[in-house]
């Protein structure tokens, strides 16, 4: 691609905010917005030289882009993703991606059958310390990993209060879309979809109609059983805080945003700075610095990468496709299904199968 | 230059360590919350420093730094050369108020009761520019009243509120900061960037010469984005007078080896470290007096 990519934020709330400044201050743009309210519109027309649209449709109508990034209420996804897409724009989009799974799978095959980029905000995957995560359960240094514990605590419910979008399950609300996505996201990147869910339980603390916190148990196909624990009323975290612990038959890790602890019964050959014992490596020498910081090196990466995938005319997406969100969306689906009691009408047919690796969180060979 | 330049302190105390932020790991930041729970605890680490010659605070504008400031107005003969240094707002306290009460909300929220702006935002009336000018003004003055009769002659913009506007292409919003800082406050208008060599250039284009700014400077280029190199050849052109934090990487490198490399670079004119324990304060001032600014 030749040239600046216009590419335009849609929703500037708080997420469409901070994408909107990096993909502002990147080199390769040309930057529009598109937001509902007209305080927004109106503060940021006066002030910036990007040009702010009030309408969706109007923008998509009038204005040529090659890409955008939307960061609206959740169940206005869909609809937005299908409409840039139809037009030929690369999309990248906030999680979580569908609350309808199987408008996931339609929107990945759309994009696919485009060859346009398509993306999802997960952006744990960027996170160095989960980046070493992937990496040494994929070469099986922990041996076959059984235990899992998936883990998201944070202070955004402390009181009941005012509704907002995020506090109504229709509009995608609730903790488990915003919160226990991502653990679960984490999940299905290392271990695919789980082959069964039980034990579920969407719990209201304080809020009205939504869950503030969500237990689960997910049994993955030949491989570990995870439980999940994620609360948004926490107030003794600062922010959001994700953590995964696993063990298996040759250690454990536990691993969050800010470091990866393994320890080993025995040293791999694969990992030879991990001895027997504890290593713990931070973030902090696993990250680069990106072209431009403004609220950790992961959201700058996964918006340089979209940009870049655009530019390079890479067609698909390096981490977080559509269709991987998507399987992300099938397991929220699954947690909420078993909740109420729902039984799936048959099983998950994406389940990875043991022989797609030679070595992998089912045991070294 | 414009107006008149504040003398800084070459070495200044942050408050990182305080409220449970580490960039390394999330059990330390536990202990370190759990250690200053009382706003005691934070006194007696205060008073060490001030006691070993560091008499400039830089702190966030956190509801328990209103604390801090009620125990220095009202001990002024014990405090009489403390000095802070706001850097505001507080972030988490802005965007938590962004989820609650969406954008609009959470300006409103943080606004007197009585404003004639906040009557005119509940309102829905259409904003003019001069109307965003006086609603930062507004933000500015609730952030600094937990100051009122305390020395702050340098007023610093927070990294995530810079880098978010300075991204935004907002860049006029420094400008009312910096005319707001030192019309209202009779002090220095400064600000903390992640991204120091850009917000020089940036600053420039808004008329700011010369400005006080606060970034990541460590010998491992640790969160210094536009790279080691830049920073470097920003700092050689005179253009800013900066102030360096996050010497010792997060801990990733020795403290001597940290302090001397930095003492070679020109035009830093000041170091901010956090520390818990007076071994640390002590050794990290001994280091700056060898090896820094030694003429």
């Amino acid at each position: 691609m030749s040239g600046n990519i216009k590419i335009a934020v849609v929703g500037l709330g708080k997420m469409g905010i901070s994408h909107f400044s990096l993909v502002n201050a990147h080199p390769d743009t040309e930057t529009f917005a598109c937001d509902a309210t007209g305080f927004m519109v109106d503060i940021l027309n006066k002030n910036i030289s990007a040009k702010i649209y009030k309408k969706y449709d109007e923008m998509l109508d009038r204005q040529p882009l090659d890409a955008v990034v939307i960061a609206t209420p959740s169940r206005l996804h869909g609809p937005m993703v299908r409409a840039a897409l139809e037009k030929g724009i690369h999309v990248f989009c906030e999680k979580p991606f569908c609350l309808d799974p199987a408008e996931a799978e339609e929107l990945s095959a759309l994009a696919e059958s485009k060859g346009l980029v398509n993306q999802v905000g997960y952006h744990n995957r960027y996170v160095g310390a989960f980046q070493k995560m992937k990496e040494i359960v994929d070469v099986g240094a922990l041996g076959r990993i059984t235990h899992i514990l998936a883990e998201a605590y944070g202070p955004v419910v402390l009181r009941p209060k005012r509704q907002t979008w995020r506090t109504q399950k229709a509009e995608g609300g609730g903790c488990l879309y915003d919160y226990a996505a991502h653990p679960l996201n984490l999940l299905n990147w290392i271990f695919g979809a789980p082959a069964n869910v039980s034990g579920s339980v969407l719990n209201s603390v304080f809020s009205e109609g939504i869950d503030d916190e969500v237990f689960s148990t997910l049994q993955f196909n030949d491989g570990p059983t995870a439980q999940l624990s994620v609360n948004w009323s926490d107030e003794s975290h600062r922010k959001m805080t994700t953590k995964i612990s696993m063990i298996g038959t040759n250690g454990r890790m536990n691993v969050d945003r800010q470091e990866c602890q393994v320890y080993l019964r025995e040293p791999v050959a694969e990992l030879p700075e991990y001895k027997k014992g504890w290593t713990v490596k931070y973030t902090t020498e696993l990250t680069e610095d990106p072209w431009f910081y403004l609220r950790g090196e992961e959201y700058s990466a996964q918006i340089d990468d979209f940009i870049t995938a655009v530019r390079d005319d890479r067609k698909g997406a390096g981490e977080n496709n559509f269709r991987s969100a998507a399987m992300t969306d099938r397991t929220l689906k699954q947690i909420m299904d078993d909740s109420v009691g729902v039984t799936p009408a048959k099983p998950q047919s994406s389940v990875k199968k043991p022989t797609e690796r030679k070595r992998g969180w089912f045991g070294r060979s | 230059m414009i107006g008149k330049e504040a003398t800084m302190d070459r070495l200044l105390f942050g408050d990182n360590q305080f409220f449970g932020i580490n960039h390394m790991s999330e059990e330390k930041a536990r202990a370190q919350a759990m250690r200053f729970q009382e706003t005691s605890a934070i006194m007696d680490v205060l008073d060490t420093a001030y006691d070993e010659g560091i008499k400039t605070f830089m702190c966030t504008t956190h509801d328990r730094i209103a604390e801090v400031c009620e125990i220095v107005r009202a001990n002024p003969d014990r405090y009489s050369d403390f000095t802070f240094y706001p850097c505001m707002p507080y972030a988490h306290k802005y965007a938590n108020a962004v989820t609650d009460y969406g954008m609009l909300g959470a300006i409103t929220h943080f606004m007197p009761e009585d404003g004639f702006l906040k009557t005119a935002l509940r309102g829905g009336a259409a904003l003019a520019s001069k109307d965003v000018d006086g609603i930062a003004k507004v933000l500015i003055d609730a952030e600094m009243k937990m100051f009122k009769g305390l020395k702050t002659p340098v007023i610093f913009m927070q990294n995530v509120f810079t880098d978010l506007l300075m991204g935004m292409g907002f860049t006029g919003a420094f400008r009312v900061f910096h005319d707001h800082v030192k019309e209202k406050y009779d002090a220095e208008p400064a600000f903390i960037t992640m991204n120091m060599p850009m917000l020089v250039d940036v600053l420039e284009q808004e008329g700011i010469k010369n400005p006080i700014v606060c970034s990541n400077i460590n010998k491992l280029g640790f969160r210094m984005c536009g790279g080691l190199d830049s920073y470097v050849e920003t700092l050689q052109s005179g253009r800013v007078r900066a102030i360096a934090m996050s010497v010792y990487a997060s801990g990733a490198i020795s403290a001597e080896e940290a302090i001397s490399w930095i003492s070679e670079l020109p035009n830093v004119h000041s170091i901010v470290f956090g520390a818990s324990s007076a071994g640390n304060i002590r050794n990290t001032r001994d280091l700056v007096n060898q090896y820094m600014w030694k003429d």
